[in-house]
């Protein structure tokens, strides 16, 4: 902020304040040429108006918020850049990036500047991060015997993962995958998972419309859904095997899917975007490109540990 | 102090006569979709699947039509009777108070033909697109003239307290308006806000607050000034006093709204300072409601038995507890518990529905008998009922959401020993369903007494002239 605008801030609003100091003092003293409790002597529409003095106690508040105003706008800030004795800052002011965010967090850490939500970070880090040491020592697999750790891996659930996948885990229609049946779609051991929530993932299903035309897509919608043991028309079906070669790159031949991929099993009957002839249809014509977002940034790699840990236990 | 003991000029009543009306009509369309929309919030199922039914294309409906078309239709209603009979003199142009009535139910027509089908600039409180903004520019500014014109023509030396309030709401609220609808039109429906970033949301809630400020509150100090002292048969308490608040109010008002953005990416100093300019504004504020109440010395005995009294009286407290309630709310530790809670909810309605809606109640009941020829209302036992069942509405809403404000904050904030959150948003939202059904029935009574009200006026109005007993109680002066 250029030294302009501050002397701007700083004069309006001190002069506001000051402003109204000096008005109360003038009105404090009988300026109306009546005496104190008679009528000022005019009247409007039949209502006349007492020359009273102000409320002692109520000029006395007035007082107090005035002169507190000025301790409060020297110690934090408010006068643009003046003041701010304390040096206090809410966060980090002017960020334009993550990495100078970070830059400027260890910074106010090393100097000991008073960054409040670094100062709380730095607490919550210090108090906690023992707890979530001793959990990461811990395989996945192991330490879903623990039901402590594993209360502490639901809340950590509920708080970052439940609003795709639902309080329960058991996902929603729409790519967010029922996190309970033991079906995976890149592979269900303990690594596998941490995997997934560190990096994210993502899904590319190809559309097959341009490639196969709608005929084309009708036949191997049929075909796909006998996979999962589903009644469809014969000949549609005869036809799709045929086209499948084109899916099975991914799915595989037998249509169970590749964990490596991220293709999913389309034998057992469980769909991620809905299983109808019509949601089936939408998949191969349109493709779909489901995203598991990232969570090595937001949650780091011990709580991810304990969350891994949680879901591993849904389906073990 | 006698009323009527100097021949009156000839006053354009029919303009009053209009908004007056519409004030009733308005205040019963904007609580209801108020009460429809709580009751979605523990009964979704009502939102029968329907887009425009959902409580996201109602909210904005709601709080349109209870803030400007039953808030703006009191003031207009009101502004235009007391300059004139503070001033003693005619309106400055009858057309132009035509324009106004005509152009502002326009514009509230046009909102419902709007809002609940998703046309919106999506800035809370000024959600309707350019077309409409542009008509409400034009509106206000009509009404600004008419208003400063009725001034400048006036008959009496001094400018009433009142008319202080009423005009300054008028000139800042056009500012406000125009600031902030500031935005580049796409298509004729759409529109984009012409500032961005924080920047965007500074000037909104720039506007957000002062819409509270002045429209909702200097506005309606305006109404207080004149009806109070008028239905208590009192001189107002002190001259001094209005003018320090006056001159403290407007000019720390329009500094408070970046309370509405703490902790957010505005910059900390605007943030301290919008929070000190807030605390501040409490005093100037009590000293509003301590000349109101302070009015009635002397007369107080008239509270037992004038329920039109009991309405104006009962709005200052509420003004009073509200006022001290924000500032509390802007302070940065209070606002990092109360912040996105119902808290919040709970702090609007008790300034809009205690404070903006029974002051404009008992406005009206005042207005009436006056307007239609009437030495009283039809029945001041019904108005005594209006009375309790607003009284008891606000009272359910406020508490219920005070307590699910602060169950939600401390619910979010809670944290087990290894620094997980304690709760999950949904369970805050489960534990919230109670209130929202006590916040429901108290609207449930609001909504009643706006009822009761609807049939005393018709009843009113209906009877022939000066057939109606006068109400001993309400003959002040």
């Amino acid at each position: 902020m250029t030294m302009f605008w501050t002397i701007w801030i700083s004069v309006i609003t001190l002069g506001s304040i000051i402003g109204c100091y000096v008005l109360l003092r003038w009105c404090l003293k009988n300026n109306a040429g009546v005496p104190e409790g008679e009528s000022m002597g005019h009247e409007f529409d039949g209502i006349e108006e007492l020359n009273n003095p102000l409320p002692k106690w109520w000029t006395y508040l007035f007082y107090v918020c005035i002169v507190w105003s000025f301790f409060y706008l020297a110690l934090f800030p408010g006068l643009g850049s003046f003041g701010n004795l304390l040096g206090w800052k809410s966060s980090n002011q002017n960020i334009q990036s993550l990495e100078e965010s970070r830059q400027m967090s260890a910074q106010a850490k090393e100097t000991g500047a008073l960054v409040k939500y670094d100062r709380e970070m730095q607490f919550a880090e210090e108090k906690y991060s023992p707890i979530f040491e001793a959990y990461a020592k811990v395989p996945v697999e192991e330490l879903a015997k623990d039901p402590n750790a594993l209360k502490v891996g639901q809340r950590l659930f509920a708080q970052n993962c439940s609003q795709c996948h639902g309080s329960d885990a058991r996902g929603q229609n729409g790519g967010f995958p029922n996190l309970t049946d033991d079906d995976w779609l890149y592979g269900g051991s303990g690594e596998k998972i941490k995997e997934t929530l560190l990096n994210g993932r993502k899904a590319a299903m190809p559309a097959w419309l341009a490639a196969m035309g709608e005929q084309g897509i009708k036949e191997t919608v049929a075909y796909v859904l006998s996979l999962s043991g589903r009644d469809t028309n014969m000949e549609l079906r005869k036809a799709g095997k045929a086209r499948y070669a084109a899916c099975a790159a991914c799915h595989g031949q037998d249509g169970k899917g590749n964990q490596l991929l991220g293709a999913p099993n389309l034998t057992d009957n469980i769909w991620l975007y809905g299983g109808s002839e019509r949601a089936v249809t939408e998949t191969l014509t349109y493709g779909r490109n489901g995203v598991m977002p990232a969570f090595k940034d937001t949650l780091g790699e011990h709580k991810i540990h304990v969350v891994a840990t949680y879901v591993y236990s849904l389906s073990n | 102090m006698s009323e009527i003991s100097q021949a009156q000029p000839n006053y354009n009543y029919k303009v009053v006569r209009q908004f007056t009306i519409m004030t009733i009509v308005w205040g019963i369309v904007g609580m209801s979709i108020g009460v429809f929309i709580a009751a979605q919030l523990f009964a979704p199922v009502l939102n029968f699947d329907t887009p425009w039914l959902t409580f996201s294309r109602l909210r904005p409906l709601h709080t349109n039509s209870v803030i400007f078309a039953f808030g703006g239709c009191a003031l207009f209603a009101t502004s235009y009777y007391i300059v004139q009979r503070t001033c003693q003199v005619r309106l400055f142009s009858d057309k132009l108070a035509a324009f106004t009535f005509w152009g502002w139910q326009a514009v509230i027509v046009l909102a419902i033909c709007t809002l609940p089908f998703g046309m919106t600039s999506s800035k809370e409180y000024a959600e309707l697109e350019w077309p409409i903004d542009i008509l409400i520019a034009l509106v206000w500014l009509a009404y600004v003239i008419n208003f400063f014109g009725t001034l400048i023509i006036r008959k009496v030396s001094h400018i009433y307290v009142a008319n202080w309030f009423l005009g300054a709401f008028m000139l800042t609220v056009l500012v406000l308006h125009i600031g902030n609808s500031m935005a580049i039109p796409v298509s004729f429906t759409k529109s984009y806000s012409l500032y961005a970033g924080a920047v965007d949301a500074m000037m909104q809630w720039w506007y957000g607050h002062n819409a509270v400020g002045f429209f909702l509150t200097a506005g309606f100090l305006g109404m207080m000034y004149y009806f109070v002292p008028k239905q208590a048969g009192r001189p107002v308490y002190s001259y001094r006093l209005s003018i320090v608040h006056f001159w403290a109010l407007i000019s720390l008002y329009i500094w408070a709204g970046p309370h509405h953005l703490h902790y957010t990416a505005l910059p900390d100093w605007t943030q301290s300072l919008g929070m000190v300019m807030s605390i501040i504004l409490f005093v100037p504020s009590w000293g509003g409601m301590i000349n109101g109440i302070m009015t009635l010395s002397g007369a107080w005995h008239k509270l037992r038995t004038d329920p039109v009294l009991r309405f104006l009286i009962v709005s200052l407290s509420f003004y009073g507890m509200s006022t001290f309630e924000g500032p509390m709310m802007a302070i940065k530790t209070v606002n990092a518990l109360s912040h996105y809670t119902d808290w919040t909810i709970g702090h609007v309605h008790s300034g809009a529905l205690g404070w903006v809606a029974m002051i404009s109640i008992g406005s009206v009941y005042h207005l009436i008998p006056i307007l239609f020829g009437q030495p009283g209302m039809y029945s001041t036992r019904l108005v005594n009922v209006h009375f309790w069942l607003a009284t008891i509405g606000v009272v359910l809403y406020i508490v219920a959401m005070w307590m699910s404000g602060v169950l939600q904050g401390l619910m979010w904030r809670a944290v087990n020993a290894d620094g997980t959150l304690t709760y999950s948003f949904v369970e805050s939202l489960e534990a919230s369903i109670p209130f929202y059904i006590v916040r429901f029935i108290g609207g449930c009574f609001v909504v009643a007494g706006m009822l009761v009200m609807a049939y005393n006026t018709y009843k009113t109005v209906r009877a022939p002239k000066g057939t109606l007993a006068a109400d001993p109680a309400t003959q002040a002066a």
